[in-house]
């Protein structure tokens, strides 16, 4: 009887160490697809002109000594520079004002109800759901009429329509989940309604508002369609749009630039979600369900 | 221990007064609760109102406009986009676009998500990561990377058919794999949403059910198909909803990777409608092309809305 126990627990641990082998090894060609595009990016940015627009040698590798040049040139003789700063006083404006409208919105629907909030706690889901595909159309109109076209200020319009709905919606399910007894303590010394908010509500929901601030940064430094339709301009370019459109039209070899550029402005976002990933995790989770 | 009678009085006194006290601030508080919780919503209001609702609307009236603007046509621009075969083809391909993506995106991130719950706790973290990087580069960027691995002469994916089959695609220069590529992004850029959703929805399940399930001498197959799937039905569903919806009015990756060609068949109501609208500068036409997305969302708004209204009834 112990033997036969003792057979089938060994069995079970062979079984879950192959379950494990066989995990890596899928996991493995996974990481290959996923992380391929991202890897060869890195590498043609630090690749000479001569070894982009040679036939020989493996592309996967450097052939020859790897360069800076691509980024020199990108920071020295382009508008890229010009791009980064737009895009940080476009994200900064943006972040501030959506966080501001979302904290106020959601510590309202969430404890403080009138008539109709419950009506706009699904308004703001559905408005959540609304694609940019939509209506930037209507907003290219209404940007033109506000004298705003061909302004990086137009972005600070129109982003956080994109924003809020989503910080507002994850902000309401934070606040909810904060117990009442808190804000009764806070009544009982007399606290009004803004430093219940400023001292309670603010430092309790901290890993909330940081989950809403990296989304509104996210939608907002990643912002493509917008800026493309509303700004033409070089002066007023933001990164996306800048390194995709203006960037080609460079040398015939352009591609250590256009990767170099690429990277650079892929990088802040990566390394805030490097940093931060649980709270980014959490918010995605709290956006769409809650258990 | 007791304490005088007159100095008990006094204190329960002391304690009716302060609660009286709490009561009448509380009253208070209410009285003026919801004038101050309307005025803290104005901001939302006015974003939603104004910057949603109201372009919503002018939307619908621009595409009852002529070309240039001037006259009302009511539903001309309808029609002749009925009467245009672009226009079907742009149709067809969204569909075809959305449902392969968003197929190969929860089946991809399903078995993500069960590959990394079989890993110990402490090696997970490190595995989502990785896996998360395509979802957090910005899709514009990285889908030039991808442009750059599509290029058919100079790139790595050539090269490597090359040399192991002595042949070269034209990636984007071909109907059907300029439509494979578009695509292909879209299911590298997506499937980490569902990853990381179902890896949520995996730890959700209790180990209990598997046990129970274990006893009774259930297959791993079994355990998936009569406990995983049905236990996460609901978060399978949502994050399907969801990636339909984003998929659909999808515009980066078709944007960079294909600016719709060749010949328009790699379209999509978001890209055609800049083309008509923003670059040929038909604003009426691509605001009647973007309008025709609108149905389709709403369906899957009305069936996310169900999923979670449970939810905003708590709220």
């Amino acid at each position: 009887m112990n033997l036969l126990k003792f057979i089938s627990f060994s069995d079970i641990k062979k079984n879950r160490k192959w379950a494990l082998i066989a995990a890596y090894f899928f996991l493995a060609i996974f990481v290959i697809f996923f992380l391929f595009p991202p890897f060869y990016m890195i590498m043609t940015s630090f690749k000479t002109n001569e070894e982009i627009s040679s036939l020989k040698g493996i592309p996967f590798i450097f052939n020859q000594r790897p360069t800076l040049y691509h980024y020199k040139n990108l920071l020295t003789n382009t508008l890229f520079p010009i791009y980064f700063k737009n895009t940080v006083i476009v994200t900064i404006i943006t972040v501030a004002v959506s966080m501001i409208i979302s904290i106020l919105a959601a510590y309202s629907l969430s404890r403080l109800r009138f008539w109709g909030s419950w009506l706009l706690a699904t308004g703001v889901f559905l408005t959540y759901l609304v694609p940019e595909t939509l209506l930037f159309i209507p907003l290219f109109k209404m940007v033109g009429n506000f004298g705003l076209l061909n302004s990086k200020w137009s972005l600070v319009l129109v982003f956080p329509t994109l924003a809020v709905p989503f910080c507002t919606w994850i902000m309401i399910g934070y606040f909810s989940s904060i117990p009442k007894e808190l804000d009764e303590a806070a009544l009982m010394d007399g606290a009004n309604w803004y430093q219940m908010l400023y001292r309670v509500f603010i430092p309790v929901a901290m890993p909330g508002i940081i989950a809403a601030t990296i989304f509104a940064f996210t939608v907002s430094w990643a912002g493509f369609l917008y800026p493309l339709a509303f700004i033409y301009s070089n002066e007023e370019l933001v990164l996306t749009v800048g390194t995709v459109t203006t960037l080609i039209r460079g040398d015939v070899m352009h591609w250590g630039g256009l990767m170099a550029g690429a990277i650079l402005a892929a990088a802040p976002p990566v390394i805030i979600y490097a940093f931060l990933m649980d709270y980014y995790i959490s918010g995605l989770m709290a956006g769409a369900v809650k258990d | 221990m007791s304490v005088p009678a007159s100095r008990d009085q006094a204190h329960r006194f002391e304690v009716a007064e302060k609660v009286y006290a709490l009561y009448v601030n509380i009253r208070m508080v209410l009285r003026r609760k919801s004038t101050l919780a309307f005025m803290l919503c104005l901001p939302l209001l006015a974003l939603i109102f104004g910057l949603i609702i109201y372009p919503f609307f002018y939307s619908i009236f621009l595409s009852m406009l002529n070309k240039r603007e001037t006259d009302f046509v009511g539903f001309a621009n309808f029609f002749f986009l009925f009467k245009r075969d672009t226009f079907w083809m742009v149709v067809r391909q969204s569909f075809l676009f959305t449902l392969t993506a968003v197929f190969f995106k929860a089946l991809i991130g399903f078995i993500l998500a069960h590959l990394i719950d079989v890993l110990p706790n402490k090696r997970q973290r490190l595995w989502r990561g990785l896996f998360l990087i395509p979802w957090v580069m910005p899709p514009a960027l990285s889908t030039l990377g991808w442009w750059w691995l599509f290029e058919p002469s100079y790139s790595a994916l050539n090269w490597l058919l090359q040399k192991l089959f002595a042949i070269s695609i034209p990636w984007l220069s071909d109907t059907f794999w300029a439509r494979f590529c578009v695509i292909l992004v879209n299911i590298w850029f997506g499937s980490p949403f569902f990853m990381i959703m179902y890896l949520a929805g995996l730890k959700s399940v209790s180990p209990e059910l598997y046990e129970a399930a274990s006893i009774d001498g259930a297959n791993a197959w079994q355990k998936l198909f009569y406990i995983t799937i049905p236990m996460m039905r609901n978060i399978i569903a949502i994050t399907i909803l969801f990636s339909t919806i984003v998929t659909f009015a999808n515009f980066d990756i078709v944007r960079v990777l294909t600016q719709g060609g060749p010949r328009y068949t790699t379209h999509l109501f978001g890209t055609y409608s800049f083309l008509l609208g923003i670059q040929s500068g038909d604003v009426p036409l691509g605001a009647a092309v973007s309008l025709f997305m609108f149905p389709i969302l709403a369906v899957l708004a009305f069936f996310i809305l169900r999923n979670v209204r449970q939810r905003v009834r708590e709220v």
